[in-house]
């Protein structure tokens, strides 16, 4: 369907919802490389018009990727709920819009629309939206998850502690885990990035970790982020798995360059629940996203990056996580230039998210060869800490010496706690109290190193 | 009058002896909840070092001049990305040439075996550090193998892809690409080296096999070149390189 809009007597019309989505989609570089970008700030305008007035429904309607070819839109169609869309059916994208900033549409309403908003519905509504809108509806919004603690309650903000190392040497990765947790960090979960996907050396890695939570007895899940595949046999080797991970996007067929599947994935959630781990919850899946990977697999179907990544929250959203979080920073300046660029998807990624039910987190992070540095992640940070954003990653020093990018530390997640007056996850907090690790107000204590060290001496002598 | 304030980031951080099983950035104290001014500044220094090397130029005189021992034509070529800020962003533009550079490559004598390109990539630092040891080791190897050599191109805001089309057209049976990788924190002047058999446009990543942080603190020049020349000896002995030629030598 043809969709137009006139501006001081020069008509814009744009083909299909695929490519008025595109066009109405604020600036990046990723969408400029795939040649979907508005070619003017007026065609950009004149999108985000039409799309203002065009009717939820059409949404339903009309796919930007075929029913028949890509099984991420059977599964957006499929599992949409008409009952619950019938709050919201009546509505343009900018009425939806304006009524999202309501006051009445609270906690309890959004909760109940989760999956009536199909992803693209999100992305649509998100294109129409400041920052400022962004950040005040996610902060509505609410997704708790559990396993051995509760991560996303209201008042709450958790870090990954990733401990990654570049021959995931287990001295060299168990420093790194007993630092973080020495700030506090870790409640969302402590996961490793592996350097090799063996099966071998991601067992050694889970083992090491379980052994460090058991012996001191810490509240919190573990995860190797392997390929689902090697996850799936370590499970059959009964491996200590506790979150199961994988990277997912947006399309059938940049799933497929990922090895992955819905079904695998099926596979792979089902393995995982039947080891049974969680203590206080049954969320296991880990998933990681980002904007651009469709079309870093040349695997976009000339959709925008933004409405491919609504899209893997689909994926996410079936399979119950515990965690997701979009690597917004990582992928480079060709998908997104600079540190505005990056701050404008991380907010975009973390609202879409949210709306759709998904425990959101953000690897706020850049590389070295885009426009940003640290003040711009200070920035996304605390404007992450401002909208309720589940968690964020904790790395020594910012500094990820195995995959070589930068990303939040273990400080900055005391930053944000200090400044919003946030805390960890309930059950993490009380372990850093009994430990003495931080005192009643949250700060690190100085006799917190001497209590854990004196008991690590066995770390220190693996091979 | 007020007590003496003491610095809590200078005391030695506990856990300083947990710093020899790791390069990560742990140990490094608080003052509040935030990194302390010296582990603040450090990290600043090594993200403008990495900065500086994406934004190095490629020395093209200097490294026309040191190129010239080996007795092999230099071409100074110029991908269709016309500045960093362009290169950034079109990676695709850094993979062809510019048509003065079209120009060049056709004009030369074709039919050698190994086409040699230096590209600066993300760190014409790393170039600058590393190519002219590493290539008086590995240039008398190969014509020691009876390899006939291409003229050595040096390709302005190249990607490793750009040896694709120079190999197609010097009709070269190998070409092995010198990039300056990635900048990180610990090192802005890493170079990685690709081979490619039978190069052509339109070929991916899984054609080729690539040797990865090559710098006096990585892998040192001589180790790189007793890899890269093992590398092309098995590439013209199979006929291929890429995801199917494996290190059966345990080199790699």
């Amino acid at each position: 369907m043809v969709y137009q809009h006139t501006i001081r007597g020069k008509v814009y019309s744009f083909d299909n919802l695929r490519v008025l989505l595109a066009k109405a989609s604020p600036f990046r570089t990723g969408d400029a490389l795939a040649g979907l970008s508005a070619d003017t700030y007026e065609e950009r305008v004149a999108a985000q018009m039409t799309l203002a007035d065009i009717p939820l429904k059409i949404f339903l309607d009309e796919a930007v990727i075929p029913y028949e070819i890509d099984e991420v839109t059977r599964l957006i169609i499929d599992s949409h709920d008409p009952e619950g869309f019938k709050t919201i059916s009546s509505f343009t994208v900018g009425e939806l819009r304006d009524w999202l900033l309501r006051e009445d549409t609270d906690t309890i309403v959004l909760k109940c629309l989760e999956a009536s908003i199909t992803p693209e519905m999100a992305a649509a509504v998100s294109k129409l939206m400041r920052n400022q809108d962004l950040i005040a509806v996610a902060q509505k919004c609410e997704v708790v998850t559990r396993f051995r603690n509760t991560i996303g309650l209201k008042g709450r903000f958790s870090a990954r502690l990733q401990p990654n190392h570049p021959t995931d040497d287990p001295r060299g990765v168990a420093a790194s885990i007993i630092d973080g947790l020495l700030y506090g960090s870790g409640d969302a979960v402590i996961g490793i990035n592996p350097a090799s996907d063996s099966p071998a050396a991601v067992m050694k890695l889970l083992v090491l970790i379980d052994n460090i939570r058991q012996q001191f007895n810490i509240p919190i899940q573990s995860c190797v982020l392997s390929h689902v595949t090697t996850t799936i046999d370590l499970i059959h080797q009964n491996a200590p798995v506790d979150l199961c991970f994988q990277s997912i996007a947006g399309t059938e067929t940049a799933n497929t360059s990922f090895g992955v599947n819905l079904s695998l994935l099926e596979e792979a959630w089902q393995a995982t629940l039947s080891l049974n781990r969680g203590t206080i919850g049954n969320n296991v899946m880990y998933f990681e996203t980002g904007q651009g990977s469709e079309l870093s697999a040349n695997a976009h179907h000339g959709v925008d990056q933004q409405t491919c990544e609504a899209r893997g929250y689909a994926i996410a959203r079936k399979f119950k996580p515990m965690l997701v979080n979009s690597v917004v920073g990582f992928i480079g300046p060709e998908y997104l230039y600079d540190g505005k660029q990056i701050i404008r998807a991380a907010l975009e990624d973390h609202f879409c998210a949210k709306l759709l039910g998904l425990p959101m987190g953000v690897d706020v992070c850049y590389t070295n060869h885009a426009e940003a540095d640290q003040d711009d992640m200070d920035n996304l940070l605390t404007l992450l800490g401002v909208a309720g954003c589940n968690f964020i990653m904790g790395i020594p020093g910012s500094d990820d010496i195995m995959l070589n990018y930068q990303s939040t530390s273990f400080h900055d997640a005391l930053y944000l706690r200090k400044v919003l007056g946030l805390r960890p996850a309930p059950e993490f907090e009380q372990w850093l109290l009994q430990q003495g690790i931080t005192d009643a107000k949250g700060n690190i204590s100085p006799s917190g190193p001497g209590m854990l060290l004196s008991k690590t001496a066995p770390l220190w002598l693996m091979k | 009058m007020a007590d003496e304030v003491t610095n809590e980031s200078s005391f030695t951080d506990p856990l300083s002896f947990l710093k020899a099983f790791t390069a990560a950035r742990i140990a490094i104290g608080h003052t509040g909840a935030s990194i302390p001014i010296k582990a603040s500044l450090e990290f600043k220094l090594a993200h403008a070092h990495a900065r500086d090397a994406v934004y190095s130029a490629m020395d093209m005189e200097m490294l026309t001049d040191r190129l010239a021992q080996f007795n092999l034509p230099v071409l100074s070529l110029q991908s269709r990305a016309e500045s960093r800020a362009s290169y950034l962003q079109r990676p695709d533009l850094g993979r062809l040439l510019d048509q003065s550079a079209k120009d060049i490559v056709e004009n030369q004598v074709s039919g050698a075996e190994v086409s040699i390109v230096i590209a600066d990539g993300l760190s014409a630092l790393a170039i600058h550090e590393n190519i002219v040891g590493l290539l008086e080791l590995l240039i008398p190897k190969l014509q020691a193998a009876n390899l006939r050599l291409a003229p050595i191109c040096l390709v302005q805001q190249g990607r490793v892809a750009i040896g694709d089309e120079i190999g197609k057209g010097l009709q070269a049976v190998l070409s092995l690409v010198f990039i300056g990788e990635r900048p990180g924190l610990s090192a802005a002047d890493s170079m990685g080296a690709y081979l490619t058999y039978h190069p052509r446009p339109g070929l991916a990543d899984d054609s080729r096999n690539c040797i990865s942080n090559i710098r006096a603190g990585g892998l040192p020049a001589d180790l790189a070149v007793t890899k890269i020349f093992y590398l092309i000896q098995e590439a013209f002995k199979r006929k291929l390189t890429g995801i199917h030629l494996k290190d059966n030598a345990g080199l790699l």
